[in-house]
């Protein structure tokens, strides 16, 4: 240890990180510090969402208006979506891609460092400009985060900034995106072949093709919407020849594999976990990669299933009701292969594998009310209503959000060096596994009971789940400071972590030391090194 | 050009590609909607931009008018008639009164609400304080009207619509 501690200094001195704050960070090139930031950036605005979701679960708290203007509530649906989904949730994911992606297909660093410095300092800007709405007169905006015309033609001076956002968020998505492609497919190491590739990175290059392929349709989208409002063309203005259904195609379009940008890289932080806490390779390695892949290509062809209630033709709404089912086959491999990994395996319960259980488990619950949405005379009635947003919040707060945390639970002493407190971290998982319960599932039972979504006031008969509801609420929010102070305790000190952190870790990154050389891996590792690696598969 | 940039390049055209391929989405739509009659242009425009024509006497439409707030005390609100008589074709103008009990400026937006819910396909407002936001000064107020017709295709056993408005405070100015 010593003696490498001693190396790991000698290089510091020659290849460390730049000296001064504008040098290491403004400047980044290196995928670590990137890495870093994106999740810095993603950290700080999961606390901005979710401070939004508690505005919103306190005015639901009890029947009637108590704290806000609907006005200021609907602002605050809709910028809590958008927050959580372009800045938590997509920034997490590409900032877990930058550190883990050349370090597990052993390269260097990222193809195309520059374009990812880029990539990065776009968002903190598009976010200044998103919030800077809230400001504004007339507020933010207010219209849904799905924005469609002609009512958010309709929103004041945050238009024009949301709708620039938007843009902005989406280009830095599609060059995050292309470089993780190209790092993937030219810079893996001599012998680290595609089927030897660790999970977290086929399901990213899988999401990473997706995101290069539904971005640019939303930038259409919201392009559509701008000249509609300011040059006057006519794309979704049923008075000059358009259609706002149209609209709501072409947003779908984008919108459902946008759904599985955020779920597949937790597919494989799960398929990455699960092995190394059941000490049992991944079962079915060839067949998550495939089912990975079937899903992104369903993904394409079932966008229409979010707006049934629109006006289809028959045919339309069988197709896309059976297509919709499908994704239950590959999905089902999925977890049938997680399940099957910790069969007879010896488990332990580490906090990253308390939360990919969790995971297993609660995401599947939000599979089953995704197949329960899926039918289409059903979805008449769940349409619009609370039942919809139980269900997108399962598959994305006990389904992607948990991934995240077990990712970083699972990383961070590599990243770090150090182990943190894990009878604190199973404490925030028993805090967070409860509450995120107590917070969703009673929203099933007020959806099915007909209560609409997007609401500040409710009919009275209501009133007694809500209120368990936004106890939950709060109870999981407040339970995620546990986790900010573990993160910041563990990156500043703490018991050192050994190189492969866990009883029985495979896959590249282990190899490396803890913490991480600055440059990942500066000579390719050996064909016997990969082997190693890969006998998890 | 190295493989590496080639490579990016190529990722980058794809991706205007995609661009396209969302405004390509225009006329496939409209060649769907052709072929399926759903989503018809002209139908829409008409509904979008209807206009009275054939009236038909020979039955009469109560149509109601409510008038309510979310909050107690900031506003007053209220239909000038509480309820009329009217020829499905016809065109008719009610009003409703609306008085500012702050005493500083405000505005407000009336969303409205048509019940029962099925008839609002055939309950056209031409013109309406509910379109736009409604900016008022300290203590002001004002009647603002609403101009409506309902469709004589409306089914015969409907003789009553309540066309109820919430008046709301908002921020936004118009």
């Amino acid at each position: 240890m010593a003696h490498s501690e001693h190396a790991d200094h000698a290089e510091h001195d020659h290849h460390g990180p730049a000296h001064g704050f504008i040098q290491r960070w403004v400047m980044a090139t290196n995928h670590k510090d990137i890495g870093t930031m994106y999740l810095v950036f993603a950290g700080l605005m999961f606390l901005i969402g979710g401070a939004m979701a508690l505005v919103i679960r306190a005015e639901l708290w009890t029947p009637g208006l108590q704290f806000v203007d609907p006005q200021f509530f609907n602002s605050m649906t809709t910028m809590h979506a958008l927050v959580m989904i372009f800045g938590g949730m997509m920034p997490a994911w590409t900032g877990l891609a930058n550190w883990m992606i050349p370090m597990q297909v052993g390269a260097p660093d990222m193809a195309l460092p520059r374009l990812n410095n880029f990539s990065f300092w776009i968002l903190p800007f598009a976010f200044l400009m998103l919030l800077a709405t809230l400001f504004v007169p007339g507020g933010a905006p207010a219209g849904g985060w799905t924005i469609y015309p002609p009512l958010v033609v309709q929103g004041g001076a945050n238009f024009p900034m949301s709708m620039f956002a938007i843009h902005m968020m989406g280009i830095s998505s599609i060059l995050g995106a292309i470089n993780v492609i190209v790092t993937i497919m030219n810079m893996r190491a001599p012998g680290m072949t595609l089927l030897r590739m660790p999970m977290f990175t086929w399901t990213w290059l899988i999401t990473a093709y997706l995101l290069i392929l539904v971005m640019p349709v939303l930038a259409g989208a919201v392009t559509m919407v701008i000249t509609d409002h300011y040059f006057g063309t006519t794309f979704f203005s049923a008075a000059g020849g358009g259609d706002p259904v149209l609209y709501q195609h072409i947003f779908w379009f984008f919108g459902h594999p946008e759904v599985y940008i955020l779920i597949l890289p937790a597919f494989g932080v799960v398929s990455e976990i699960i092995p190394t806490f059941s000490r049992k390779p991944l079962f079915g390695y060839e067949s998550m990669v495939y089912a990975s892949a079937s899903i992104g290509f369903l993904s394409f062809i079932v966008w229409a299933h979010h707006m049934f209630t629109v006006g289809m033709p028959l045919a339309g709404q069988m197709f896309f009701m059976l297509t919709t089912m499908m994704i239950a086959v590959p999905t089902g491999v999925k977890v049938f292969n997680w399940s099957t990994t910790m069969w007879k395996g010896s488990l332990t319960f580490e906090p990253p594998m308390l939360f990919a259980i969790a995971f297993l488990f609660l995401f599947t619950i939000g599979g089953f009310s995704g197949l329960m949405l899926a039918i289409t005379p059903a979805d008449f009635q769940y349409h619009d209503s609370y039942f919809v947003v139980a269900h997108f919040h399962y598959v994305l707060v006990p389904g992607a959000l948990f991934a995240i945390i077990a990712a970083v639970y699972y990383w961070l002493p590599k990243w770090s060096g150090h182990m943190y407190n894990q009878t604190l971290a199973k404490w925030h998982f028993w805090l967070s596994a409860v509450f995120v319960n107590v917070l969703f599932f009673p929203q099933h039972f007020l959806g099915l009971a007909g209560m609409p979504r997007r609401i500040p006031d409710y009919a009275t008969q209501f009133a007694d789940w809500n209120a368990v509801s936004s106890i939950g609420a709060f109870g999981f929010g407040f339970a995620q400071l546990l986790f900010v102070w573990l993160i910041i305790s563990c990156v500043r000190g703490g018991e050192k972590a050994s190189d492969h952190v866990w009883e029985d870790t495979h896959g590249l990154e282990w190899e490396l030391s803890s913490p991480a050389p600055y440059h990942s891996w500066t000579t390719p590792p050996s064909d016997a090194v990969i082997l190693r690696g890969t006998t998890g598969h | 050009m190295k493989p590496i940039h080639r490579m990016a390049v190529n990722l980058g055209l794809v991706a205007v590609g995609a661009f396209g391929f969302g405004f390509a989405l225009v006329p496939l739509y409209n060649v769907l909607c052709a072929v399926t009659g759903y989503g018809d242009a002209r139908a829409l425009r008409q509904i979008s931009t209807a206009q009275p024509t054939q009236e038909d006497e020979t039955r009469l439409v109560t149509v109601e008018f409510l008038a309510q707030l979310p909050t107690v005390g900031h506003w007053e609100f209220r239909p000038v008639v509480r309820s009329m008589q009217v020829v499905p074709g016809r065109l008719y103008s009610a009003e409703f009164i609306a008085h500012n009990l702050m005493d500083r400026g405000a505005t407000g937006q009336a969303i409205p609400n048509i019940a029962p819910s099925k008839v609002t396909a055939f309950f056209h407002k031409t013109e309406c304080f509910c379109f736009t936001p409604q900016h008022f000064e300290a203590g002001e107020q004002r009647q603002m009207p609403v101009r409506f017709f309902v469709d004589p295709a409306l089914p015969k056993y409907v003789d009553r619509i309540t066309l109820s408005y919430t008046f709301y405070d908002t921020q936004v100015t118009s």
